[in-house]
């Protein structure tokens, strides 16, 4: 393991069995009020076959972060320092000719509204065909062939005449598995869901949900699944990474970071989120406040301003200081481990009831 | 951000006891026509958006409508504000009849019926400021409260925890979940005795939405404001409603009190969407594991929904009688009083798990069969 000296950065934990390595990564956007960060020196890692959900509000740098995987960033407006290694090849400085090479072949991405991503002037057929035509060089009935598969594969009932239909023909929940279809197509080592679900009614939701988990296991995808739903992300991901302002404050494996979690952001989110089961007598706790703008984000640590713990680290180190996240296991957070221990048992876990 | 509530005195002892119905909804039906043909443009079709619904929402009364897009929720609100003229059925304000109401008639009740909406970046206008807003309503219908509107506009934003130094500002400086609490301070801008709130957090991050929906309840719980509640996040609205109703292709399908709708359903399709609700397990004992159901397929379209019984094509118990017979809402024996179930074959009350998961859906039930 080494340990960077550079003071925004977090330490790197080297892990060379990691399929998708993410180190240090920076994205700035130049705007005209000024430059904003909308990540800010992220490090994880993904292994084959696992999934890593990246769970925050809006603006916290997790649609960002896996555009930059995808290259999908206007390279005039966008600085993007650090590094990206998927399966021991860097990204950030790869050739558009290379990413192109990749993108929907080993690394695919689902969208949140199936509608926009779908184009309207060609066949749903056509457009699951085209990327494998592009990428394995298949005759145009053998990807025809293909298409007609995965609709099956992904429960559109009487796929072959279906294929053949455009998307406003299909229900919402029909374009998701299309979309899902779409992606898998190639067998894809990595795939990308940002938000799949979000513009879908609840018991679709869970179709969709289910069936990405047991395709999961069919194809041994690694899946980054970018979720604002804590609900969802229990369901599905193994490993996950809380973001807030373009930061990941806390990380581990779901039993972690949903049972014993560490940082006072993680406990605002369990503590504000209405659950089927909750207890009723008891409101909300919500967060006050409002997420920072990223144009001009507060010193030291960013949630700060609207943390309720900082007093009880002493000092304005909150103020001054950004808390870094270690490698594994970990949350950016000044208090220490035995002050997050105590004050998760005795002030937040009661409140969950 | 302010979270007492400074309340305005009562303006005078509300004469109607909490249990009395404030509004009920009869036989309420709207079916939006479908033109076509040439050259002659004439109704081929109707969207049966609403398609016979009872309600009742008593006085000081917060009252949830869930179900999924499509099922009429929202089109139930804006029936019930008369925003939209039913096509068929009865609407009773406090016993009178506004069904039909003319503009005239219904001036005075406007007052007492408002609406909050689901986007507070559309439903503010961008030209005005925060004091000309909430002062709309007082302006329109002549409202002048002892001190000045100002001084009253001052008083609500208190209420909805905004600083009351922000009147002369414009909504494009305020945050989405500010924002909402304008709407919300417009609603409550003329007292009103009922407030449509129609996906008033859906828009809002996870940490904001909590923020509003405690607002509500205190508003609802201080004020004694009867809401109908319409979201389709079932968490929600049990956190905010006493009593539920489940919506399913323009019909109530299931309504009853929160802790019967949600811990004894009695109608599949609710079981279903329980079902669905992905959960936090945060104690991560697995105790009292929940049912998993998983229907197949989304909701059939309005245009021509199914025969009687509207959720039959995707429900694992329908029989013929499901197809030819309209099951009614009644309440079911073993139901609590005012738990009202439309269905001929009732689920067993528990959403315990059952010895083996309903799957429909072929495609996973596929996957999982290879497993």
């Amino acid at each position: 393991m080494t340990t960077l000296t550079k003071e925004a950065g977090a330490p790197v934990p080297a892990d060379e069995g990691a399929f998708l390595s993410v180190r240090d990564l920076h994205v700035t956007f130049k705007t005209e009020d000024g430059p904003v960060r909308a990540v800010n020196g992220l490090s994880f890692d993904l292994q084959r076959g696992k999934t890593l959900g990246i769970v925050g509000e809006s603006g916290s740098g997790k649609s960002v972060t896996n555009l930059t995987i995808l290259g999908l960033h206007n390279p005039m407006f966008t600085t993007i320092e650090g590094d990206i290694v998927l399966d021991g090849k860097e990204l950030t400085t790869a050739r558009e000719s290379e990413l192109e090479k990749l993108r929907g072949n080993k690394v695919a991405m689902i969208f949140q509204d199936p509608l926009t991503a779908l184009s309207p002037y060609y066949t749903v057929g056509r457009q699951i065909a085209e990327p494998y035509r592009k990428h394995t060089g298949a005759s145009k009935q053998a990807a025809w062939d293909r298409a007609v598969e995965m609709l099956g594969k992904v429960g559109i009932p009487n796929p072959k005449a279906r294929a053949k239909d455009y998307p406003h023909q299909f229900s919402g929940g029909m374009r998701q598995r299309a979309m899902i279809a779409m992606s898998l197509v190639c067998n894809p080592d990595l795939l990308i869901a940002d938000e799949p679900t979000t513009a879908l009614d609840v018991t679709v939701q869970a179709q969709i949900l289910d069936l990405l988990k047991d395709l999961q296991r069919e194809f041994g995808t690694a899946i980054i699944f970018i979720t604002h739903d804590l609900g969802v992300i229990s369901d599905m991901a193994d490993d996950i990474m809380v973001m807030y302002a373009g930061n990941a404050v806390e990380r581990g494996t779901v039993d972690e970071v949903l049972r014993s979690p560490q940082h006072p952001y993680t406990w605002g989110l369990l503590n504000s989120m209405p659950r089927i089961d909750s207890d009723l007598s008891a409101p909300l706790a919500p967060i006050p406040g409002a997420p920072p703008s990223l144009l001009n984000p507060p010193s030291g640590c960013r949630f700060h301003p609207r943390c309720t713990f900082a007093e009880r680290v002493g000092g304005a180190r909150c103020v001054t200081e950004r808390p870094l996240l270690g490698p594994d296991r970990a949350s950016a957070c000044h208090l220490t481990a035995e002050q997050k221990r105590t004050i998760f048992v005795e002030e937040i876990k009661p409140r969950l009831g | 951000m302010k979270e007492d509530l400074v309340l305005p005195a009562p303006r005078e002892a509300t004469p109607e006891s909490p249990g009395e119905p404030l509004l009920v909804a009869e036989n309420l039906t709207k079916h939006f026509p479908i033109k076509g043909g040439f050259p002659i443009r004439r109704t081929v079709g109707a969207v049966q958006a609403v398609d016979g619904i009872d309600l009742t929402v008593h006085v000081g009364e917060s009252f949830g409508l869930v179900g999924e897009s499509g099922c009429g929720k929202s089109t139930t609100g804006r029936l019930i504000t008369r925003l939209l003229e039913p096509t068929d059925g009865k609407i009773l304000y406090r016993g009178q009849d506004i069904t039909h109401a003319g503009r005239k008639q219904l001036a005075p009740i406007r007052s007492e019926i408002q609406m909050i909406f689901q986007d507070p970046y559309s439903s503010l206008n961008p030209r005005q400021t925060v004091g000309t807003i909430i002062s709309g309503p007082m302006e329109i219908n002549g409202i002048n409260p002892p001190g000045g509107r100002e001084k009253r506009v001052r008083e609500l934003l208190e209420i909805v925890g905004l600083n009351p130094e922000h009147y002369n500002r414009f909504p494009h400086e305020f945050s989405g979940g500010q924002r909402q609490r304008i709407g919300v301070a417009r609603a409550l801008a003329l007292e009103p005795k009922l407030i449509v709130a129609d996906e008033p957090v859906s828009a809002l991050d996870v940490s904001i939405q909590a923020q509003v929906v405690n607002l509500l309840q205190k508003v609802q719980d201080e004020l004694g404001i009867a809401f109908l509640f319409i979201a389709h996040d079932l968490a929600v609205v049990r956190h905010f409603s006493q009593r539920v109703a489940v919506m399913y292709l323009g019909k109530v399908i299931e309504v009853g009190d929160r802790e019967s709708i949600y811990t004894r359903p009695r109608h599949p399709y609710t079981h279903a969407l329980l079902s669905a609700v992905p959960e936090v397990d945060v104690t991560g004992d697995g105790e009292g594991r929940r049912e998993r159901i998983r229907l197949a397929g989304d909701v059939p379209s309005p245009i021509a929904p199914p025969s009687g019984c509207r959720f039959r094509t995707r429900c694992w118990k329908a029989q013929d009688k499901c197809a030819a017979e309209a099951p009614p809402l009644v309440q079911i024996s073993g139901n609590r009083d005012g738990h009202l179930t439309a269905c001929h074959f009732p689920e067993e009350p528990t959403i315990e798990a059952r010895e083996e998961d309903i799957v429909l859906d072929p495609a996973l039930a596929a996957l999982e069969e290879s497993d």
